[in-house]
C-alpha cells in the first residue's frame, strides 16, 4: 500500500541526494518525493510517498532515521491531514471545444493559466482523485503536456486541548 | 591564532588524541603533507597504495578500539580508498578517512583529478563532509570523529578541497557536539528488558548468538556472566570471535556456513536464541526461513535499523549491549540446565572440529593450531579472506577480544597484511600474525616494505596451496570441478620476494618443520618475516552448509552428508 511520510530534514546541499541514494541502492520504490524549505530556514521538509508493506516501511523509515541530516520522520497515512498535490495539463483545444473545457475547469476550480492558438493550460490543486478525475475528463480532447509536482501534506491541528502539537519543534 | 587549514585538520586530529595516521600523498593535499612536514606529535605512515591506507587504519582500529584515520589525495587517491571504506563500512569500524579534493572554483568542471568524493561514499559511510568554508574545519572534524567512534561506529569521509587547505582562520577545537539527527540509543527500554529475562528464565534450550557488536561495546564479563550462570551455550560469528572464550566449555564456537556442527545444531534445536549485537548476516543463518526453526528470537542492538531487517523479531531491545546486558543480568535467575548441556556434548562428540591429523601433507588447520600454540592464544590473529580465513577462524580456538582481525561483511582480499601493519602500530606489544592465502597475499604485497621501514615484527604465514582455494572448494563441491581460473600455476618465489622487500622469508615442506620454524620467526623482532607454507593443494574447509542452504544440508570432511544428528 502507499505511505505518506512527513520528513524534517536539515536544509544542506546534498541531503536530497542522500535520500534519494538510500532508496534506490535498499530497493523501496519511491511514488512522489517533494521537498522545501520550511518556516526556519535551516530545515526542509520532504513529502515521500512510499509504496510497501508494514515491513518495507518500518526499514525505509529506520534506514532514512540512520541519516545524520534527517530529524524527524512521521508516517501520516492514518492522521487526519490534509494532502494536496499541484497538476498543470496543457490540452489540445479547438473553437469548439475551447467552451466546454472552460466549463469542466470551471466544475473543478481549476484555473486556466495560458491560452495559445490550439491549447489551454489549466492549473488546480487537489488530492489524488481529483487530479485523476479531471485528467480524464480532459483526456478525450487530447492532452499535450502534464505535470504533477507531488504530494505535499500537513497534519491536521488537534481539536481539542489534550494532544500535543508538533508545531512546536521548529 | 590563525591557522591554515591544513594546520587546522592536524590540530583537530592531535585534539582528538591521534597519534599515527596512514597515507598517500598526491596534489590536492600537498598543502597538508607541508604541514605535517613540520608538525610534532602525529607519526604519519607513508603505506604504497591507498587502499592499504584504509586497511591500515581500519586494522589500527580494530586492535585498539580507538579511531583510525587514513588520508589520501582527490581523485584515483581517493577512490583507491573505496574498497578500504565500503569494508570499514560493513564491520561497522570507527575510522575518520580525509581526502584531497580539487579548489572549490573547480568542483564540477572534470578538474584534473576530480572525482565527487561524497557521492560515491553515501552507501558506504556512517556520515560524510564536503568542506567549503575553513571556518568549518573545527566542527566537521568534532562531529566526525564523535560520530564515527560512537553509536553503531563506522567510517566518516571528510572530502577538502584544496584552497580550504591554504585558507587562514582562527583555530578554537569545539568542546561538544550537536548535532540534532544523531542520538544513538545506549539504554535498552526496561520493560522489554524485563519482558526478555522472563524468557530467558523460561527457556529450556537457549542459545546466544553474539556478534561483533559485543566486542564494540566490551561486553564480554556480561556475557560471561549471563553465559555461566543460567548454562547457557555461547556461539559467535566472525565478528564476535574472541567475546567469548572458545576453550570455555559452554563455547559452540562459530556459527554459519562454516560454523561447527554442534554451533548450527545447537542453533536447530533452540527453543530461544538471546542474539547480541549481530545483524543475522547471510553467512551466519543460511536460509533464513530454515534458520533457528524451533526458537523465538529475541534481538539486541545499538542499531535500529537491524531489527527486523534480515530475521523478524518478537522480542526487539534497541540499546548498547553492555548496557541492555547490565541490566538483564540482574534479573535472571541462576540455574542449571544439564539435560540441555548434555545435549550439546553429545553433539560435540559426535561431531567434533577435525582434519586428518594422520596425514604426512602439512594440513592447514595444523599450522593454525601450531601458531595458536606458539602465541599461547596471545597474538592478534589477522587474515586475508578465503579458505586459510576460514581455518584461523575456526582452529585457533579465540578467547580475547579484539584479538581476530578479519574483513568479516565484506569479504576483501588484500585485507590482512595493511590490517596487520594497523595492528601492530597500535598495539606493538602483541605478536601479530597475518594468516594468508596465496592468492590474497599477492592483493596488496606492496604493503610489505611499510612493515620492514617500521621494523615491524608481523609474522605473515602463507598457507599456500597453489589455488584460488575457496573459489576452487566451491568448484569442487558445486561445479563439478571445473577449476575455472582458480589454479596459481605461476606464483612468485614469496622467500625470494620477502628478501627482495629486506624481510625474512622461510618455505616450510616438511610437517615436522612447522613448529621448528615458527620458533624461529617468533625470534625475529625487528622485521617482518614471510612464512610460506606448502599446504596440502585440496584441503577443503569443513563443515560446510550450502550457500542458501540449511543445516541438515550440512557437509562434514571428506565429504559425508549428515542428515539426521
Amino acid at each position: 500500500m502507499q505511505h505518506i511520510l512527513t520528513v524534517l530534514v536539515e536544509n544542506q546541499p546534498g541531503v536530497l541526494a542522500r535520500v534519494a541514494s538510500l532508496f534506490s541502492r535498499r530497493g523501496f520504490n519511491i511514488s512522489s518525493l517533494t521537498v522545501g524549505e520550511t518556516q526556519n530556514s535551516h530545515l526542509s521538509r520532504m513529502t515521500i510517498v512510499v509504496e510497501g508493506d508494514e515491513a518495507v516501511l518500518e526499514q525505509v523509515t529506520k534506514q532514512l532515521h540512520k541519516l545524520i541530516n534527517v530529524i524527524k520522520i512521521t508516517d501520516i497515512t492514518h492522521l487526519p491531514s490534509v494532502t494536496r498535490e499541484l497538476v498543470l495539463i496543457k490540452v489540445k483545444t479547438n473553437l469548439q471545444s475551447r467552451a466546454e473545457i472552460v466549463e469542466i475547469s470551471n466544475i473543478f476550480r481549476a484555473k486556466v493559466v495560458d491560452v495559445g492558438r490550439d491549447a489551454l493550460m489549466i492549473e488546480m490543486t487537489g488530492d489524488d482523485d481529483k487530479i485523476d478525475a479531471l485528467v480524464e475528463l480532459l483526456r478525450p480532447f487530447g492532452l499535450k503536456e502534464l505535470v504533477r509536482t507531488g504530494k505535499i501534506a500537513m497534519v491536521r491541528s488537534p481539536k481539542n486541548k489534550t494532544k500535543n502539537n508538533e508545531e512546536d519543534e521548529l | 591564532m590563525r591557522l591554515s587549514g591544513a594546520e587546522i585538520v592536524l590540530e583537530c586530529l592531535k585534539s582528538e588524541g591521534v597519534k599515527e595516521i596512514f597515507g598517500y600523498p598526491g596534489g590536492c593535499v600537498i598543502p597538508l603533507y607541508d604541514a605535517l612536514y613540520s608538525c610534532e606529535g602525529l607519526k604519519h605512515i607513508l603505506v604504497r597504495h591507498e587502499q592499504g591506507a584504509a586497511h591500515a587504519a581500519d586494522g589500527y582500529a580494530r586492535a585498539t578500539g580507538k579511531v583510525g584515520v587514513c588520508i589520501a589525495t582527490s581523485g584515483p587517491g581517493a577512490t583507491n580508498l573505496v574498497t578500504g571504506i565500503a569494508n570499514a563500512y560493513m564491520d561497522s569500524v570507527p575510522m575518520v578517512v580525509i581526502t584531497g579534493q580539487v579548489t572549490t572554483a573547480g568542483l564540477g568542471k572534470d578538474t584534473f583529478q576530480e572525482v565527487d568524493m561524497t557521492s560515491i561514499t553515501f552507501p558506504i559511510t556512517k556520515h560524510n563532509y564536503l568542506v567549503k568554508d575553513v571556518k568549518d574545519l573545527p566542527r566537521v572534524f568534532k562531529e566526525a570523529f564523535h560520530l564515527a567512534s560512537t553509536g553503531r561506529p563506522g567510517p566518516v569521509l571528510i572530502d577538502i578541497p584544496k584552497d580550504i587547505l591554504t585558507a587562514k582562520s582562527e583555530f578554537s577545537y569545539p568542546e561538544e557536539v550537536r548535532i540534532r539527527g544523531y542520538k544513538p540509543t545506549y539504554q535498552g527500554h526496561l520493560a522489554q528488558i524485563r519482558k526478555i529475562a522472563k524468557m530467558v528464565n523460561q527457556a529450556k534450550r537457549p542459545v546466544i548468538y553474539a556478534g561483533g557488536g559485543v566486542i564494540i561495546s566490551k561486553a564480554e564479563a556480561e556475557l560471561l556472566k549471563m553465559a555461566e550462570g543460567l548454562s547457557i551455550p555461547v556461539t559467535t560469528s566472525l565478528m564476535g570471535l574472541g567475546c567469548f572464550p572458545e576453550d570455555h566449555p559452554l563455547s559452540l564456537g562459530m556459527l554459519g556456513m562454516h560454523g561447527t556442527g554442534y554451533a548450527n545444531y545447537a542453533i536447530n534445536e533452540a527453543d530461544l536464541l538471546i542474539a547480541l549485537g549481530t545483524r543475522f548476516s547471510d553467512r551466519s543463518t543460511g536460509a533464513v526461513e530454515s534458520f533457528a526453526p524451533k526458537a523465538e528470537i529475541i534481538h539486541i542492538d545499538i542499531d535500529p535499523a537491524e531489527i527486523g531487517k534480515n530475521i523478524f523479531s518478537y522480542y526487539p531491545v534497541v540499546g548498547d549491549v553492555k548496557e541492555v546486558l547490565k541490566a538483564l543480568v540482574q534479573m535472571l535467575e541462576p540455574k542449571e540446565n544439564p539435560d540441555w548441556v548434555a545435549n550439546i556434548n553429545k553433539w560435540k562428540e559426535a561431531y567434533p572440529l577435525t582434519y586428518d591429523k594422520e596425514s604426512n601433507e602439512i594440513k592447514p588447520q595444523y599450522v593454525i593450531e601450531e601458531i595458536r600454540r606458539i602465541t599461547q592464544g596471545d597474538g592478534i590473529i589477522v587474515t586475508e579472506v578465503g579458505q586459510h580465513q576460514m581455518w584461523a577462524a575456526l582452529h585457533y580456538s579465540h578467547t580475547k577480544p579484539r584479538h581476530f582481525i578479519s574483513s568479516g561483511g565484506l569479504g576483501t582480499m588484500g585485507y590482512g597484511l595493511p590490517a596487520a601493519i594497523g595492528a601492530q602500530m597500535g598495539r606493538p606489544d602483541k605478536v601479530v600474525f597475518n594468516i594468508a592465502g596465496d592468492g590474497s597475499i599477492q592483493m596488496n604485497i606492496q604493503e610489505l616494505i611499510v612493515a620492514v621501514e617500521h621494523q615491524l615484527p608481523i609474522k605473515i604465514a602463507i598457507l599456500n596451496n597453489g589455488y584460488l582455494g575457496m573459489v576452487r572448494q566451491w568448484q569442487e563441491l558445486f561445479f563439478n570441478k571445473r577449476y575455472s581460473a582458480t589454479p596459481l600455476n605461476c606464483c612468485p618465489d614469496f622467500v625470494k620476494l620477502a628478501e627482495a622487500y629486506g624481510a625474512v622469508g622461510l618455505r616450510i615442506e616438511k610437517k615436522e618443520d612447522v613448529s621448528r620454524v615458527l620458533t624461529q620467526a617468533m625470534s625475529i623482532t625487528d622485521k617482518p618475516t614471510v612464512l610460506d607454507f606448502r599446504i596440502a593443494p585440496e584441503e577443503n574447509v569443513f563443515p560446510m552448509v550450502p550457500p542458501g542452504g540449511t543445516v541438515g544440508q550440512m557437509i562434514f570432511g571428506g565429504g559425508k552428508k549428515c542428515n539426521t544428528y
